[in-house]
């Protein structure tokens, strides 16, 4: 038996999610008194495969199938239920991502095996039982749930483990073959359209986001947003009021029904702090607002405040980055 | 084209959330429940797509007790043809996706529509599960949803941009903004809703392959630290020296 983890690469390299799983699959492993194996897909290079090593995997199966660069479930579920027939895995480790998500929970009813998504920490593996913390009620609370089939598949919450480096320590690269054919491909993307975000870095696997709320008062203000994450390596977010009136695109919407993040850093510009919104952002690991009103909720939640116009402050703090940098 | 969408029953977006004493099941007291706001944008298009479609029917499913009817009742005033309820808890998620598979296999419906996850349990599991089990394909989750005869084209999130996918019926697609603007019922629907037939039917007999121990709520923050605006600078170095984030 051992552990797979399900490595998603992109442009070559390993995502920065990936990083993270590869990290928790090792230990996970250690725990267990087993070896990690991964499973790369996606657009991979051998080089950067063999430096999962750095995160404690052994082994990295590598299918240099072409048409595995762009995400293709039926190919993917294949590809992956078959390494993990072959390595006899009897847990799966992928990211709680798009596609893990949507790999995962095939991957369950052909392995027949207990999903637990949204993971945000090792299992508890004493006393014969296997129990995992996921995030629910989305991100208002945890719960414990016991994996109960013989088979698991475990997907872990972006940010919620740090990626362990160990230096020259390098992964062997398998050829492995899936032996997929045409109709495994049959649900293949027509058509890939990639967005640039601003300064390159996107919000699920951001470790520091600068999100504005409607006291930004209009879309022709969201420079002062950008200068502050990009002089600090961060990604843009909003509220659900901005992006409900277009001020931003849906996909920065951070909360209950947008997307949940759990970056290092989360500075709140103008955002009262509505419940649906402190859903998606309390698992930060600190939090920053400024808002005018002091009454604002949401510097309850908040580990630094500002009381003050984001106008005259944001360009502040803006300078204070590029000063100290 | 016969549609299927699914709905879940979750507390109101607003809610806070509470457990009981023993921290092992959710606080239900006070609480109001509402359909999975994601799930609304499924069951809406579902109506455009039917509306443009003529001859074509909207089938609501819903996995839960009887307490779930209500919200039932509103999704066929919003504006769909009837209803189906497979009464039993809805345990974990491979135990709904297999009710929901069930009614699937017998009703030979066409396009499976679903929120993207429900808001309760997060589990972003069920789309992916009910395409496994009954071998057809799932786009998840979908932006876009266009059909044309049995071909749909949609549009699927992915980190960082989106794919186009085609694919014929029968499939699954779990469904997110923005997809379509959701509806609230009408008086009119509200009316004709409640002669619209909801069937009630029995689970199949399968086990859940999880079970949820006990509940914790997020640590508590120790208090904000307030910084003077004249002297905003100032959190900057906080954020480096003290938080040490950046």
């Amino acid at each position: 038996m051992s552990v797979l983890v399900v490595v998603e690469c992109d442009k070559g390299e390993v995502k920065k999610s990936s990083l993270e799983v590869a990290t928790y699959g090792a230990q996970l492993a250690a725990q267990l008194g087993t070896s990690a194996t991964a499973i790369a897909v996606g657009e991979a290079t051998e080089d950067n495969l063999a430096k999962l090593g750095e995160q404690g995997i052994s082994k990295v199966l590598y299918d240099k199938e072409p048409r595995l660069k762009d995400f293709v479930n039926n190919a993917y579920t294949k590809l992956i239920a078959t390494a993990a027939q072959q390595e006899d895995a009897k847990v799966i480790v992928l990211a709680n991502s798009n596609i893990g998500a949507a790999v995962g929970s095939r991957l369950s009813i052909r392995l027949q095996a207990s999903l637990a998504t949204n993971v945000v920490e090792l299992p508890r593996t004493d006393g014969g039982q296997f129990t995992v913390k996921r995030g629910a009620f989305s991100g208002k609370a945890f719960s414990d749930v016991v994996l109960t089939g013989d088979r698991k598949i475990i997907a872990v919450k972006k940010n919620s483990i740090e990626a362990h480096h160990e230096a020259g320590k390098t992964a062997e690269v398998a050829a492995f073959s899936a032996q997929l054919g045409d109709q495994d491909f049959a649900d293949a993307p027509k058509q890939v359209v990639m967005q640039d975000p601003a300064g390159g870095i996107l919000l699920p696997e951001a470790e520091r986001v600068v999100s504005g709320g409607r006291g930004m008062k209009g879309p022709e203000n969201w420079g002062l947003i950008e200068d502050l994450a990009k002089a600090l390596g961060a990604a843009t977010a909003c509220s659900k009021p901005v992006s409900d009136v277009d001020w931003r695109p849906h996909h920065e919407h951070v909360g209950q029904t947008g997307i949940t993040v759990s970056p290092n850093l989360y500075i709140a510009c103008g955002i009262s702090g509505a419940i649906q919104h402190l859903a998606g952002v309390n698992s930060s690991k600190v939090i920053v607002v400024i808002n005018k009103d002091p009454e604002a909720p949401f510097f309850k939640a908040a580990d630094y405040g500002i009381v003050g116009d984001v106008f005259e402050v944001l360009p502040k703090l803006t300078a204070a980055v590029k000063e100290l940098n | 084209m016969k549609f299927l969408v699914c709905i879940s029953n979750v507390p109101d977006t607003t809610t806070k959330i509470t457990f009981t004493p023993d921290n092992k099941e959710f606080n239900k007291a006070g609480v109001q429940f509402v359909i999975n706001p994601w799930d609304e944008y499924a069951l809406t298009r579902a109506i455009e797509l039917k509306e443009a479609n003529p001859g074509s029917t909207v089938t609501v499913l819903n996995v839960g007790e009887a307490d779930t009817e209500p919200n039932i009742r509103k999704a066929l005033a919003i504006g769909a043809d009837d209803a189906i309820r497979v009464n039993a808890a809805p345990t974990d998620a491979f135990f709904v996706a297999e009710q929901i598979a069930a009614v699937a296999k017998d009703g030979g419906y066409d396009v499976i529509l679903m929120g993207k996850e429900s808001i309760d349990y997060n589990g972003f599991q069920v789309h992916g599960m009910v395409g496994e089990l009954l071998g057809i394909p799932t786009v998840a989750p979908a932006m876009k949803l266009d059909m044309s005869g049995n071909a749909a084209t949609l549009e699927r999130e992915i980190e960082g941009g989106k794919e186009i996918v085609q694919v014929n019926t029968p499939f699954v697609a779990s469904c997110q903004q923005p997809m379509c603007e959701p509806r609230i019922p009408n008086m009119r629907g509200i009316m004709t809703a409640r002669t619209k037939p909801l069937k009630v039917v029995a689970a199949t007999g399968s086990a859940a392959r999880t079970q949820v121990t006990e509940y914790a709520l997020p640590p508590k923050k120790q208090g904000v630290k307030l910084i003077d605006a004249a002297n905003a600078g100032e959190l900057i170095k906080l954020l480096r020296n003290e938080a040490k984030v950046i």
